[in-house]
């Protein structure tokens, strides 16, 4: 077994004072040197650095808000790789493997996790040390690959999918876009406030549901 | 093998045809009745964690394993065909329930035509004007014969909506195009959203009839016949593929699971994968399974009811060689013919104002049926059939929805500036709703593949599939319509115009897979008779949407449901009483 890997962030870079450790325990940060330690389950400490510094690009922190790197898309891209997705544990892999017309979508062998790999090295380990119009240019040349469409579309995920999977981290993609979280009812509120927005705050299913969810991606591979 | 106790009835498949037919049968005569079920045994408990989209919307966990089967799609008979490696255009449900559990709720009745549908059109057009390749056909059954089990199923369900064509008498705010309804629908129509209600009214202001969908998602708290309550929607959004947290939604578990639990006569047995139908001299003797340990069993019985999804349905009889496989070249043949996906199709159109379109449920919404069927259609242009246009407010999901910002608006799809636009079109998005006839031809059929397998090495169903020009003619129609009610609504269609693309198995279309064992009134073309019931093996019945010879525009189930009580009635009535042939 690999050793375990850590990712270290500086705690002002995330979105919020609540992460989620791998067993899901709410940890507060209390870090002395200001800086978050998580537990990487796929990637090693150096691959989850371009990975982070990638999807940043993608979905930039900037004026229009906060991006990627607070929401802790890294995270959540960690653990879909190191559950069934990454394996590819529910898509048909038999062969024979065929190249086929687009209609067909990905016909490829490749499962999820090494599709990164290969990515990562094609974006380099130094990813991160560049300069941003360097980076665009890196990620620019690679947009019609598999690669670059699964990161776009994970990037994405991690945004906005419910928090305990890693991403969202305290809830902030939702909040950037008034999304309420899945609640329960809206009976009241479903044929009113038409025309101006209605935008309760945000809450995640555990915080909804009093109870520890079971996201895919902690099923064994 | 082991070989298990015979049983009067075996089962195949515990979704909502089989459960239904299981109730009718235990609850109506005394036979004992085995549900063979291959996924999980689920329940309302189940549903309580699963309001996520990543797990459920994206991720599609309820949906049948696609690593262990899968279909293989080509676009032609020339073309090899490849495997369908990931979910796209449709999504096969598994588990207690099938697909029953995660569907959307809509109820549509059939339109009468849809029927007789070769009958009507060589009236209407003459045969020489229809395609040399369409392969559409009578079904064998009318609407009028159907009417009572519509209600029975909709009763069963209760069925929210509002009729607009009771015993002949049209009534405004209903659908006036509907086929005639003896009752009114057992629950008034759910609780408009924001975008519905401009539909609406866009679509009233152009002199169109908007009604509401028929949603077998309540609008109110209900006890069905059965003694069966449910509780009203909550208007979530979490409600197609997922199951209904609170009972809102019509499942097989929480309207039928909770008559059949009562009845010792009825044992539903999961984790059991038919592989065959074992038969013998036209008659079946049951069916062999493997189960979750990989034991295999064989399980004897008097009559065999295949109540799997088309997909399943088709595939058990090619794999254990019951009926005459289809030979496009020859036209000879009955199995595999007459393979219908729907016609669907998305037209987005953009606001300058907030939707709170998070909130909705699986079939909240308004649509059109003004050129249903073939309504004000003159089959010029050879638009011999259209559909309907609807708006769906079954709930935006964050992820889904981000991102439809109009096109040209930004040169990238990532980055900085995608992002900005993105957020400003954030809840400003819609779509309104093509849901067109599928007609038959003669080139689309399904097989078996010669090259890929399941799991236990069995070959995949193959499809052989593609648009013609009469569904891009369809979509473009329903472009056009959607051109004049979009401003109306104060919104801006996407000026992208459908494309006429080939058949693609990525982006979702709907469930709807239709045909492969079709009925009809000759042994020739058709696997079953108007009861279901084979022509080759007369104690075996195969039911669901594999039967459709053709596809409406409607969303099948309530329809598979109305041809499972008639065939019931059928069974029970008739055949019962005198095993043997039913027609």
């Amino acid at each position: 077994m690999k050793r375990r890997e850590f990712l270290t962030i500086p705690a002002s870079a995330l979105g919020g004072t609540l992460l989620y450790t791998l067993a899901r325990e709410p940890l507060r940060l209390q870090a002395q040197d200001g800086n978050v330690k998580v537990p990487l389950r796929f990637f090693t400490a150096a691959d989850a650095r371009v990975i982070g510094a990638a999807s940043e690009r993608i979905f930039p922190s900037d004026a229009s808000g906060p991006g990627a790197k607070e929401a802790g898309v890294v995270i959540y891209i960690d653990r879909q790789l190191a559950g069934p997705y990454g394996a590819d544990k529910y898509r048909y892999t038999k062969g024979p493997f065929v190249e086929s017309f687009p209609e067909h979508g990905y016909q490829g062998k490749e499962n999820p996790r090494e599709t990164y790999r290969a990515g990562i090295e094609k974006l380099g380990a130094n990813f991160p040390e560049l300069a941003a119009e360097e980076q665009i240019q890196k990620l620019q040349s690679l947009e019609k690959t598999h690669f670059f469409r699964l990161l776009r579309a994970h990037t994405i995920e991690g945004m906005f999918a419910d928090p305990m999977h890693g991403g969202n981290v305290d809830l902030i993609g939702w909040q950037l876009i008034g999304y309420p979280g899945p609640r329960m009812n809206y009976r009241n509120d479903v044929d009113q406030h038409f025309g101006s927005e209605f935008r309760l705050k945000p809450a995640g299913l555990e915080q909804i549901m009093k109870r520890k969810g079971n996201p895919w991606e902690d099923e064994k591979v | 093998m082991t070989n298990l106790k015979p049983v009067d009835v075996a089962i195949v498949g515990g979704g909502w045809t089989g459960l239904a037919l299981a109730k009718e049968l235990v609850t109506r005569t005394s036979v004992n009745v085995v549900a063979l079920e291959r996924g999980a045994p689920r329940s309302l408990a189940d549903y309580a964690m699963d309001m996520d989209e990543l797990d459920y919307n994206i991720r599609l966990r309820m949906m049948q394993n696609i690593a262990e089967e899968t279909v293989t799609h080509r676009h032609s008979l020339a073309a090899s065909a490849v495997p369908v490696r990931q979910y796209g255009s449709f999504h096969p449900g598994t588990g207690v329930g099938g697909a029953g559990e995660h569907w959307t709720g809509m109820c549509f009745r059939f339109l009468p035509s849809v029927f007789n549908l070769r009958t009507h059109l060589t009236e209407k057009h003459g045969a020489a004007r229809l395609p040399a390749d369409l392969a559409v056909r009578d079904w064998g059954v009318t609407y009028d014969q159907l009417e009572p089990h519509y209600w029975y199923a909709e009763q069963m369900m209760g069925v929210s909506g509002k009729a607009g064509n009771l015993r002949g008498k049209l009534i405004d705010g209903g659908n006036i195009f509907e086929s005639p309804r003896m009752h009114e629908y057992p629950t008034p129509p759910l609780k408009n959203s924001y975008t519905s209600h401009l539909f609406e009214q866009a679509a009233r202001n152009l002199g169109y009839h908007p009604y509401p969908t028929p949603a077998a998602n309540l609008s109110e708290n209900y006890t069905n016949p059965d003694g069966v309550s449910r509780v009203a929607c909550a208007y979530c959004g979490y409600c197609s593929r997922f199951g209904c947290m609170i009972g809102a939604k019509a499942q097989p578990t929480n309207t039928l699971l909770p008559v059949l639990r009562k009845h010792k006569s009825f044992e539903l047995r999961t984790g059991s994968w038919v592989r065959r139908i074992v038969h013998e001299n036209g008659r079946a003797k049951g069916v062999q399974y493997t189960d979750a340990n990989g034991q295999e069993f064989f399980q004897p019985a008097d009559t065999v009811l295949l109540c799997s999804f088309t997909l399943n349905n088709v595939r058990l009889l090619y794999l254990s060689k019951i009926g005459t496989p289809y030979d496009p070249a020859t036209g000879k043949g009955s199995l595999g013919r007459n393979l219908t996906h729907q016609v669907e199709g998305g037209i987005r159109i953009f606001f300058d104002k907030p939707l709170n379109a998070f909130m909705g449920a699986g079939s909240l919404g308004r649509r059109i049926s003004d050129f249903d069927g073939d309504n004000g259609l003159t089959g010029e242009n050879g638009l011999l059939r259209y559909g309907m246009l609807s708006f769906n407010g079954n709930g935006d999901l964050p992820i889904g929805a981000f991102g439809a910002i109009p096109p040209g608006t930004t040169k990238s799809n990532w980055g900085g500036e995608w992002k900005a636009a993105a957020l400003k079109w954030h809840d400003r998005a819609a779509q309104l709703n093509l849901y067109g006839e599928h007609m038959s031809y003669r080139q689309h059929y399904m097989d078996l593949d010669p090259t890929y397998t399941d799991k236990f090495g069995d070959p995949l169903l193959r499809f052989t599939l593609d648009w013609t020009e009469h569904e891009h003619k369809q979509r473009d129609f329903a472009y056009d319509l959607a051109a004049k009610i979009a401003p109306e609504m104060g919104a801006k269609i996407d000026p992208t115009r459908p494309s006429r693309a080939r058949y693609n198995v990525i982006n979702y279309q709907s469930t709807h897979i239709q045909g492969g064992a079709t009925m009809g009134v000759t042994p020739d073309v058709s696997v079953v008779n108007p009861y279901l019931q084979h022509w080759d093996v007369p104690n075996l019945f195969v039911v669901g949407a594999s039967s459709f010879p053709q596809t409406a525009s409607g969303n099948p189930t309530l329809t598979v449901m109305a041809m499972t009580y008639f065939a019931a009635d059928a069974m029970i009535n008739k055949y019962m009483k005198h095993p043997g042939r039913l027609s």
